[in-house]
């Protein structure tokens, strides 16, 4: 059969064709460049466009970027050093770094304290953040509070633990006497709280000393230390008043129901620099002359108020969300109303929820850079005051600025990353 | 922080609001420390040095007075104030004095209810214009492009020049000081206009110096100085007369090198005698110690020293004396005599 056609045919093939590689242009980086840059006239246009803008913007940044000024003693050393070349002075970050980070009035010697809060902040928060961390660190993170509070603001150990103490005692008299109803039980838990408080009081006027760190007022914080000491407090805080203020806007009971919304629709209709300039200047007016009602502590209820609000309405969306069979199902279970919130409807929720708390959380932090404008000196305040008041560095705006903003990034980025993979880990249902 | 916040309260509750004790002095001296409320930073005037203290024409006059009441430069609580919480703060009484760069005007001194205890710098609306531009009199702008920053009294006082002298301009409309020196840099508007002390500053921080000149023109008042609340004379009258100490030691040749040996025993000048308390009274009939204004002048220097270490010509803003100089020299400082 084989040479039936062999006076017809001049030749045929009988062992296959090695593979061949694709033609080059077909293959690798230029097929992927050919497809993706150059499949036609109007993308090549747009390309080399493209191209040529970030030629222009790399060829102007990176320059000023690595032909930086490091050291230098103010502007004018700088500018001598570079000698009309293209480059940044960042010799303002070398001299300065410790005033953007913990303001200008903070002792230099104890600027190991907030560090060491900061790092203890992430041990603190790993295990909410992470559901597969041992339940047991979760004391670490009830600890943490009144240990950041020593370490930052300094003084005897006596007032964190004192105030630690009334939660302990108010939580313990809280448990022996919610048999006879939550109302009671939250009385007893304030009630036993402020004894042990009001002795605790007595006992740290008397033991000033004992374990002290150099005490370090309210108004000497400053710098990014001062966004995150707000940040994080605020975001903590208004995280649980936003779920009960949620909850309390879909309440039956009428006189709850009428204060959250009052209470919700007033603080999102006012900006929330109104509500600092209320903070800080109304509030004088109503103090008697001498008493400094702390400041941080006044922004810190304003600002909370504020993103309480806020995260508030996000989980309201969370639960209008929730079909209504849910409700149903923990009703036909026989679930009480705190069972029913907190075993079936709240986690799915607030899993509905995350992105826009992230959200809030975000815009919250970066929000307290607005305490510049009631002569807070956070980051920003620093370097719009004092920073580039002095005739040192007058004139440096973009190193000063750049660092700011990559401050911030560099956080806000890692939230949103961390939310990221909190909706994936959560994600249970079938899409 | 926390039990004296409740008392506070508390006290709130109970008292009125705004009682503000009527002797600041007294309140100062038992407290230790003065309250001194300054800028948030204004280059030559206060702020923060790397080391964190204060520094600047402003806060040398708040450490004076604390060096006159206290008889310690050092005892200042340094209030850091905005334009927008400056009066609040002032009479709030969070602060006992303001020395923020704040022009003395009608209605401050009357419907705000404050007393402007002088005037520590005469500052005014310049131009400050490229010197290749060949302009040496604001007169010569006819035609120009001038940067001004939008809703102020400078942008009013600019069309009221012009008007004036009967030449024509062209306002490029800015919003911040930074912004109309990028603008005036790029070559935007020809001549730039704001308070000359600020020209001054923003001078210093451009490039090159030399190649911008303040015109000579001064086109409206604007008196700075420290004030204090309404209704307390007392006080009102130390920050007055400590300040003015400071003027008359310049004119006496009294300075921070010479006063304590000037002040040690009475010399040939009654004058300088009964200023630094060696002679006669006055410490007693203003409620201070004899040595108060020695201890004032003694502070940081007399009137002429802290505007050269601050804002003078050998310092990168450069001020000149101009106006501030003494009336002897043909400026406007002028010290009532202590007698």
């Amino acid at each position: 059969m084989s040479d039936t056609h062999a006076q017809s045919v001049a030749y045929v093939r009988d062992t296959f064709i090695a593979e061949q590689a694709p033609p080059t242009r077909e293959a690798g980086a230029v097929k992927w460049l050919r497809e993706n840059l150059f499949s036609s006239i109007p993308y090549t246009i747009l390309t080399l466009l493209a191209l040529f803008v970030i030629w222009q913007l790399l060829s102007g940044f990176l320059p000023w970027l690595f032909g930086g000024v490091w050291t230098a003693d103010s502007i004018r050393g700088c500018r001598e050093v570079l000698d009309g070349a293209r480059g940044g002075c960042f010799a303002v970050l070398t001299e300065r770094w410790n005033q953007l980070l913990f303001g200008f009035s903070y002792p230099s010697s104890q600027y190991w304290r907030p560090t060491l809060a900061l790092v203890l902040l992430f041990v603190a928060v790993a295990p909410v953040l992470f559901p597969d961390l041992p339940r047991k660190l979760l004391i670490v993170t009830l600890l943490y509070p009144f240990t950041a509070y020593w370490l930052i603001w300094g003084g005897t150990i006596l007032v964190p633990l004192v105030a630690l103490l009334g939660v302990v005692v108010g939580y313990v008299a809280f448990t022996y006497a919610e048999r006879r109803g939550f109302a009671i039980g939250l009385l007893a838990a304030v009630a036993a709280a402020a004894v042990v408080w009001w002795m605790g009081g007595l006992a740290a006027e008397n033991g000033q000393f004992l374990l002290r760190l150099t005490p370090v007022q309210s108004r000497d914080m400053g710098g990014f230390m001062l966004n995150m000491i707000l940040g994080t407090v605020c975001v903590s805080l208004s995280l649980p008043f936003g779920i009960l203020l949620a909850l309390g806007r879909q309440s039956k009971l009428p006189i709850i129901k009428i204060l959250c919304v009052a209470f919700i629709e007033f603080v999102r209709g006012v900006p929330l620099i109104t509500l600092l300039f209320v903070a800080n200047v109304v509030l004088a007016y109503f103090l008697p002359p001498g008493t400094n009602f702390d400041l941080i502590l006044r922004v810190i209820i304003m600002i909370t108020m504020f993103a309480s609000a806020y995260i508030a309405e996000v989980i309201r969306g969370g639960l209008a969300a929730l079909p209504r069979g849910q409700y149903e199902a923990a009703d036909s279970l026989g679930l009480d109303y705190a069972q029913a919130m907190r075993l079936i409807i709240l986690p799915q929720a607030l899993k509905i929820s995350i992105p826009g708390i992230v959200n809030v959380a975000v815009g919250l932090f970066k929000d307290t850079t607005l305490v510049s404008i009631i002569s807070m000196f956070d980051v920003v305040g620093m370097i719009r005051g004092p920073i580039l008041a002095s005739t040192d560095w007058n004139g440096v705006y973009w190193e000063l600025y750049g660092f700011a903003a990559l401050l911030f990034f560099v956080t806000c980025y890692g939230i949103s990353q961390y939310s990221q993979w909190l909706e994936r880990k959560l994600a249970t249902d079938n899409r | 922080m926390h039990r004296s916040t409740f008392y506070g309260v508390l006290a709130a509750t109970a008292l009125t609001a705004g009682a503000a004790g009527a002797a600041t002095v007294d309140d100062v001296k038992e407290r230790g420390k003065l309250n001194c409320g300054v800028s948030t930073g204004l280059t030559g005037f206060s702020a923060p040095n790397a080391s964190g203290d204060w520094e600047g024409f402003d806060v040398a006059v708040c450490r004076a007075v604390a060096a006159a009441v206290l008889g310690d430069p050092n005892a200042v609580e340094f209030v850091p104030t905005t334009g927008k919480t400056r009066f609040t703060s002032l009479s709030s009484g969070e602060i006992d004095m303001l020395a923020r760069n704040t022009t003395w005007t009608f209605s401050r001194d009357n419907d705000l209810k404050f007393e402007f205890a002088g005037v520590n710098y005469y500052d005014g609306q310049g131009f400050m214009v490229p010197t290749g531009l060949g302009v040496t009199s604001a007169k010569d702008l006819d035609g120009a492009t001038v940067c001004v920053q939008t809703g102020t009294t400078t942008e009013l006082n600019l069309a009221d020049f012009f008007r004036k002298n009967n030449i024509s301009y062209e306002p490029v409309p800015i919003e911040t000081n930074a912004e109309a020196l990028q603008q005036y840099t790029a070559g935007a508007c020809d001549a730039y206009t704001t308070d000359a002390s600020g020209l001054a500053a923003n001078r210093a921080t451009l490039e090159n110096p030399s190649e911008h000149v303040i015109l000579p023109e001064i086109i409206s008042k604007e008196p700075l100085g420290p004030l204090v609340r309404h209704g307390d004379n007392e006080w009102g009258d130390i920050v007055r007369w400590t300040l003015n100490a400071l003027i008359a030691a310049e004119e006496y040749g009294v300075t921070s090198a010479n006063v304590a040996d000037m002040a040690s025993a009475p010399g040939d000048s009654p004058e300088i005698n009964r200023m630094l308390g060696t002679e006669g009274n006055l410490g007693e009939m203003i409620g201070l110690d004899a040595d108060w204004a020695a201890n004032a002048i003694a502070a940081g220097g007399n009137y002429g020293e802290l505007f050269a270490k601050n804002i003078g010509e050998d310092t990168p803003i450069g001020l000149s004396r101009g106006l501030n100089a003494q009336w002897t020299e043909g400026g406007l400082l002028y010290s009532p005599p202590f007698r």
